[in-house]
């Protein structure tokens, strides 16, 4: 029945034509398109910021750039690439799919929608253009510690006005996704049978919403220290800017794990499907979601055990760090276990998600060295640091949005992707990202630290490979745009199916789908 | 119908959206509490100490170590006069900082005490102290400031030195509120 009326209302739902489509639009799929493409945009502008770091660093000595330069650039690139890159990613996701995989017709609401989108640009608009300022861009780290972080030149009030518009953006788009699945999953479509990608999202989208003004408030005290004669972390006037920083992980260590819980989802997802078997323990996998969102609440201090915590406090911050392995393992054991015994195929999604497993899970044991807090005291602040959350974020988080493009493309657009480049692709990208990232574990344990614009000539080697790495990495990412816009244009026509194993109501409908879907809620079996 | 169902669901967000908001300036005086019951992160007490009566135990000696330090290149001279000082718990003890204003004009300047390490903070009695007020200096004006302190013998018995360490922070010239109210929490300013 479902079908019969979507294909009835193909002729009469066309989207409005030209260039104000994109502006008014309040469609779903619109709105997630949008997003999916900012974010591929800002992926190639953080890109390139990551790249002149890594040629900088490609010998010893100053060669490319002044250090102050050097120090705009490590700072936007983890602002561009975390609340540009990934998140916006996320959203994109999100928007697209979720309404499909729970059988909705748009999110709760599309107005709200379209805002949080178009506030983006906006936000960056004012983040990219102090690149051009006197005193140049932020260039104290993207944790923007005071009181460093108050010399910034003219581009300070930019940076928080910035900041607060991304969390507004980001605050809107969660409260609609809450509200989507809440109040319209298809009639029978119980919380415990929706997909995890739903699952995951739904609990990254509280956390959101737990920690977006935390930030917010953060950086308005900033604001007022530095324009306002405020105290709150001016020492001189009796603040303390030791509370920054636990204000602001109390912030940032639930935001590391919104960059990550719906790669989870997507992963959950993708390997059941080329396994050609259910996920192994969904109730778990669930569980194990909300278990981490819970923990992220209490372990922000593991980021600062070097300033001066009493003793009870740094066992306290490592003892509950080390639980989050805990439900952590518990996922990577269902990924497997769903593979074990599996009839399992290797398209390219399924190469993206099988190297998330492994690579993320590596970046997952540094992380719990670090939590150790007599051994973080060696490795503060050092390229082991670097190392770490660049494994979690990129063959972590990245690889992932990679893998669900890869895997939902075919649906959006109707057309296969070409498997023969996505897998010269996904060699390229897993090679480069190890010859990038790799040989910083052993710079950090020798001492090299983090945000150092030259550094001493026993660590010449390996910071040589890292950036020939990186620009294997960086340069392969070109594959990755030839490969979208070529799907996007045409190429073999996919089935509603898609892939053979593929589970879940976004595969009952055609491909590409059209521009309104289920008006009508589907049944639930 | 769906209308009134996104209509709570939103409501209530938005809600927590505000109270969370809320919630990170309410870690500002929290974090104060917590900081001067504990005395975490080196923070002692920036006005004077009850004038208690302690138990002098002439057995244990402590060392206490001085550190005088300027914010930024404020270039002013500032050291203590002796830099290390063996006391015992209970017993008062005067010692002085030396300060000079090296600009042509008149400044105004305040000193924060921290106390290393940090669970001793608490024990660390300072019942006169130039850092309770702002000091003003006329150009090239140079002058010693008195502290008179006691260690609380109920130090932890594993603390042998202690360190309190002064930062010098040359303030506007404008009156700005950093004297009165503010200085003890910044939450205050808003």
């Amino acid at each position: 029945m479902s079908t019969d009326a979507i294909a009835h209302d193909d002729h009469h739902d066309e989207p409005a034509k030209g260039l104000m489509r994109w502006v008014t639009t309040t469609n779903h799929k619109d709105i997630g398109t949008l997003y999916l493409l900012f974010s591929l945009l800002m992926f190639f502008v953080g890109g390139a910021m990551a790249l002149v770091i890594r040629a900088e660093l490609f010998q010893p000595g100053l060669q490319l750039v002044d250090p102050h330069f050097f120090n705009q650039m490590t700072t936007m690139h983890a602002l561009v690439m975390i609340f540009g890159a990934v998140m916006p990613a996320f959203v994109g996701l999100a928007n697209w799919l979720i309404p499909m995989m729970i059988g909705a017709p748009d999110m709760a609401l599309p107005r709200l929608n379209n805002w949080s989108f178009w506030i983006m640009p906006f936000a960056f608009t004012l983040l990219l253009a102090t690149l051009f300022m006197d005193g140049g861009a932020p260039a104290s780290g993207w944790t923007i510690y005071p009181p460093l972080s108050l010399q910034t030149g003219d581009a300070f009030p930019f940076l928080i006005f910035a900041i607060h518009f991304m969390g507004i953006s980001s605050v809107m788009g969660s409260i609609n996704i809450i509200a989507t699945i809440l109040n319209m999953r298809a009639p029978g479509m119980s919380l415990m049978k929706m997909p995890l990608f739903v699952w995951t999202w739904l609990i990254t989208a509280y956390l959101l919403i737990a920690v977006m003004p935390v930030l917010a408030g953060a950086v308005t005290m900033l604001l007022t220290d530095k324009f306002f004669a405020t105290s709150f972390f001016n020492a001189a006037g009796g603040g303390d800017p030791v509370m920054f920083q636990h204000i602001f992980w109390f912030f940032g260590h639930p935001e590391v794990y919104i960059l990550i819980l719906p790669a989870f989802g997507i992963i959950s997802q993708i390997i059941p499907t080329f396994s050609r078997k259910p996920l192994f323990g969904y109730a778990s996998m669930v569980y194990a979601t909300a278990s981490i969102a819970f923990l992220s609440f209490i372990v922000w201090a593991h980021h600062m055990f070097t300033v001066g915590m009493p003793l009870a406090g740094e066992l306290f911050f490592m003892y509950a760090t080390s639980l989050i392995a805990v439900p952590t393992g518990v996922k990577v054991f269902n990924w497997v276990a769903t593979m074990w015994k599996g009839a399992i195929t290797f398209e390219t999604p399924m190469l993206f998600a099988l190297a998330f497993v492994v690579l993320f899970t590596i970046g997952g044991f540094s992380g719990l060295m670090l939590a150790m807090a007599p051994a973080d005291f060696q490795y503060h602040d050092t390229y082991f640091v670097v190392a770490h959350f660049h494994y979690v974020l990129v063959p972590g988080a990245i690889f992932a949005i990679m893998a669900a493009v890869y895997y939902w493309l075919p649906k959006w657009t109707g057309h296969m992707i070409d498997e023969s480049l996505g897998r010269k692709h996904f060699w390229l990208s897993v090679i480069g990202v190890n010859i990038l990232f790799f040989p910083q574990h052993f710079l950090g344990l020798a001492g090299m630290p983090r945000r150092i614009p030259d550094y001493a000539l026993q660590f010449a080697e390996f910071n040589a490979l890292s950036s020939i790495g990186a620009f294997i990495f960086g340069l392969s990412q070109l594959m990755f745009l030839w490969i979208v816009i070529k799907t996007i244009r045409g190429g073999q026509q996919a089935s509603d199916q898609v892939w053979e194993g593929a589970k879940g109501l976004e595969w009952t409908l055609p491909s590409p789908p059209p521009y309104h879907t289920f008006e009508t809620a589907p049944e639930i079996k | 119908m769906s209308r009134q169902l996104h209509g709570r669901v939103v409501s209530r967000l938005a809600l927590f959206t505000v109270a969370m908001f809320g919630f990170g300036f309410a870690l500002v005086p929290l974090y104060d509490v917590i900081c001067d019951v504990t005395g975490l992160n080196g923070r002692t007490a920036d006005e004077p100490a009850d004038q208690e009566t302690y138990v002098i135990d002439e057995s244990r000696a402590v060392t206490v170590e001085f550190v005088a330090l300027e914010n930024g290149y404020a270039d002013w001279e500032f050291r203590p006069a002796v830099t290390r000082m063996t006391v015992v718990p209970g017993k008062a003890y005067h010692t002085t900082f030396f300060a000079r204003n090296r600009k042509t004009e008149a400044k105004v300047a305040q000193a924060v005490p921290s106390v290393a390490p940090g669970r001793a903070a608490r024990h660390f009695n300072k019942t006169e102290c130039f850092c309770f007020t702002r000091q003003e200096f006329q150009p090239g004006e140079g002058r010693d400031m008195p502290l008179v302190f006691v260690l609380d013998p109920r130090l932890p018995s594993d603390v042998s030195t202690v360190t309190l360490s002064y930062t010098f922070f040359e303030l506007q010239d404008t009156p700005v509120a950093v004297n009165n109210g503010v200085q003890k929490s910044g939450g205050e300013g808003v």
